[in-house]
């Protein structure tokens, strides 16, 4: 490492690693090139944040606004993610009023029993308008989250 | 051999030396650390909404927790551990709770550390059945996974980036230094 400083031609053998070994290179610029694409204006929500808006909003109320941190301070993932069944891909579960009314999904704590019950329409439906489904601040799993 | 390893040292210096100063541009957001928005501000809820002002802002929660840079703000691993939070295990009375101790050390990381993969951390939040089968094979190896991959929201990278640590934290993952570490790549002896 300590001939590093001293290198005049680190420049030309970042182009020459790139070349030796190309997927490093290619690792190595995608990173470069996320970094670059995350966008600099606010954050939204907080990290993994999720917003249901399949239908909401079509159907004349707001996004809903899962909040992840919320939860997790009460319940472990598995809790969800296993005993209820929640797939871990955003918008790969069908939630609907109809189901959660049935229980499910949310519905299966929203009750008044564990958790307030559904009666608090405004508690889940808390979105601006406009918003996609999706899950905040970090990424959709599909790059790395940035804060 | 070692031709190519020294090139991607200087690779690797540079490229970091690069992330380095790309994240200063992002830096007005990122010394926001250990600060939270409220709801009404954070761009994501109607702050006309009629029970906005039923919920708890982030601050509020989280602020008492372990501290992180990134993420919620808040180490969760530590938050639970020493008690900060006792989130419930289960709320079906028939489930198992199971917690295993093994860690599994991956070597195939060019010139960064050793990736340390605690079972621990993660069986005291998630069910096996999370991970296997449906991410992770139930045998050292048998999982085909790059850092690629894992940045493109798969293997580690369905949780790490999406709720848990974002993988900007390269070293909580390549955590095991390869010039002091003696033992054998894989699964590890318990301790
Ligand atoms: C525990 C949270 C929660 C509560 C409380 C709740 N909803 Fe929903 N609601 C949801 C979710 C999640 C969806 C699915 C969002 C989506 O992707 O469109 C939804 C969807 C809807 C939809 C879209 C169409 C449909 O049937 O799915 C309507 C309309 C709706 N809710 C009305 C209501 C009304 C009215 C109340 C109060 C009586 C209410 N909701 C209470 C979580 C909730
Ligand atoms: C109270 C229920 C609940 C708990 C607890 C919970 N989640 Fe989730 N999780 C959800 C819901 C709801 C979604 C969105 C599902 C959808 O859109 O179909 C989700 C989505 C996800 C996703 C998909 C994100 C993506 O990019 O598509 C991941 C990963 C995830 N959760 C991980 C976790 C982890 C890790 C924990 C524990 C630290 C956890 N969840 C705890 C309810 C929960
Ligand atoms: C495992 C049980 C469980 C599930 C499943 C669950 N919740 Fe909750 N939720 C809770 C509990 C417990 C609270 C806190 C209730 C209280 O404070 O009395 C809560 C609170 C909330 C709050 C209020 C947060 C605040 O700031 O006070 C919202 C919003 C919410 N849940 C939305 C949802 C939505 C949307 C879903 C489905 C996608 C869902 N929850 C699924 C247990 C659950
Ligand atoms: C969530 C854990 C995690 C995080 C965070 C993480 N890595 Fe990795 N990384 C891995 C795993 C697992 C491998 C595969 C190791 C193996 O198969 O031996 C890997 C492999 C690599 C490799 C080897 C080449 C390749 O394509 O597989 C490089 C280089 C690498 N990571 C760089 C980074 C850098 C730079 C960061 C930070 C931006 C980072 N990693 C963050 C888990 C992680
Ligand atoms: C967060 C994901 C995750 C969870 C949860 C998880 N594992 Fe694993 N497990 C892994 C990974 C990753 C490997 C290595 C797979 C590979 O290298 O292809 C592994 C490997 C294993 C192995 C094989 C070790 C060997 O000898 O090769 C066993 C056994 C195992 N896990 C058991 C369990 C059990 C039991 C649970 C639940 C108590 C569990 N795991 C929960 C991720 C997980
Ligand atoms: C199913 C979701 C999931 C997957 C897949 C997953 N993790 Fe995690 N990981 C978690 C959760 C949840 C935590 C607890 C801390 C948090 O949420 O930030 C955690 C914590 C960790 C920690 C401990 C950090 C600390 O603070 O001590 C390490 C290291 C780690 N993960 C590495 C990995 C690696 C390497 C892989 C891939 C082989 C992986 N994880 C795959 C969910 C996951």
């Amino acid at each position: 490492m300590s001939n590093l400083q001293n290198n005049p031609n680190s420049t030309r053998s970042i182009i020459e690693g790139l070349q030796t070994n190309r997927s490093f290179g290619v690792l190595i610029l995608s990173l470069l090139a996320l970094l670059l694409v995350v966008p600099i204006g606010p954050a939204q929500g907080e990290y993994a944040d999720v917003v249901l808006n399949e239908q909401a909003e079509k159907e004349g109320v707001r996004p809903v606004i899962y909040p992840h941190w919320f939860h997790r301070i009460r319940f472990r993932c598995k809790v969800c993610h296993s005993e209820l069944g929640f797939e871990m891909r955003v918008g790969a579960n069908k939630i609907d009023m109809a189901a959660i009314t049935d229980g499910k999904f949310c519905g299966a704590c929203h009750t008044g029993d564990v958790a307030w019950g559904l009666e608090f329409c405004d508690r889940c439906h808390s979105g601006l308008p406009g918003l996609k489904t999706g899950i905040k601040s970090g990424s959709k799993s599909g790059g790395p989250g940035f804060y | 051999m070692t031709r190519i390893t020294q090139k991607q040292t200087m690779l690797t210096f540079w490229s970091l030396l690069l992330c380095l100063l790309v994240l200063q541009l992002h830096l007005p957001q990122a010394v926001g650390a250990g600060q939270w928005k409220d709801l009404t501000e954070d761009g994501l809820h109607d702050p006309d909404g009629p029970a906005i002002s039923e919920l708890q802002n982030p601050a509020e929660a989280m602020s008492e927790f372990p501290k992180d840079a990134v993420g919620n703000k808040v180490r969760w691993v530590n938050a639970l551990r020493e008690g900060y939070i006792e989130p419930r295990t289960n709320i079906l009375p028939g489930t198992q709770i199971k917690v295993l101790d093994m860690d599994i050390i991956y070597e195939r990381t060019g010139d960064q550390k050793y990736v340390l993969f605690p079972h621990r951390a993660h069986t005291e939040w998630l069910d096996c059945s999370n991970c296997h089968e449906r991410i992770f094979k139930e045998k050292f190896r048998a999982t085909p996974m790059t850092m690629m991959e894992i940045l493109n929201g798969n293997y580690c990278g369905q949780c790490h980036g999406a709720v848990s640590f974002p993988l900007t934290e390269c070293y909580r993952c390549h955590s095991v230094n390869p010039s002091t570490f003696k033992g054998k790549i894989g699964v590890q002896p318990t301790k």
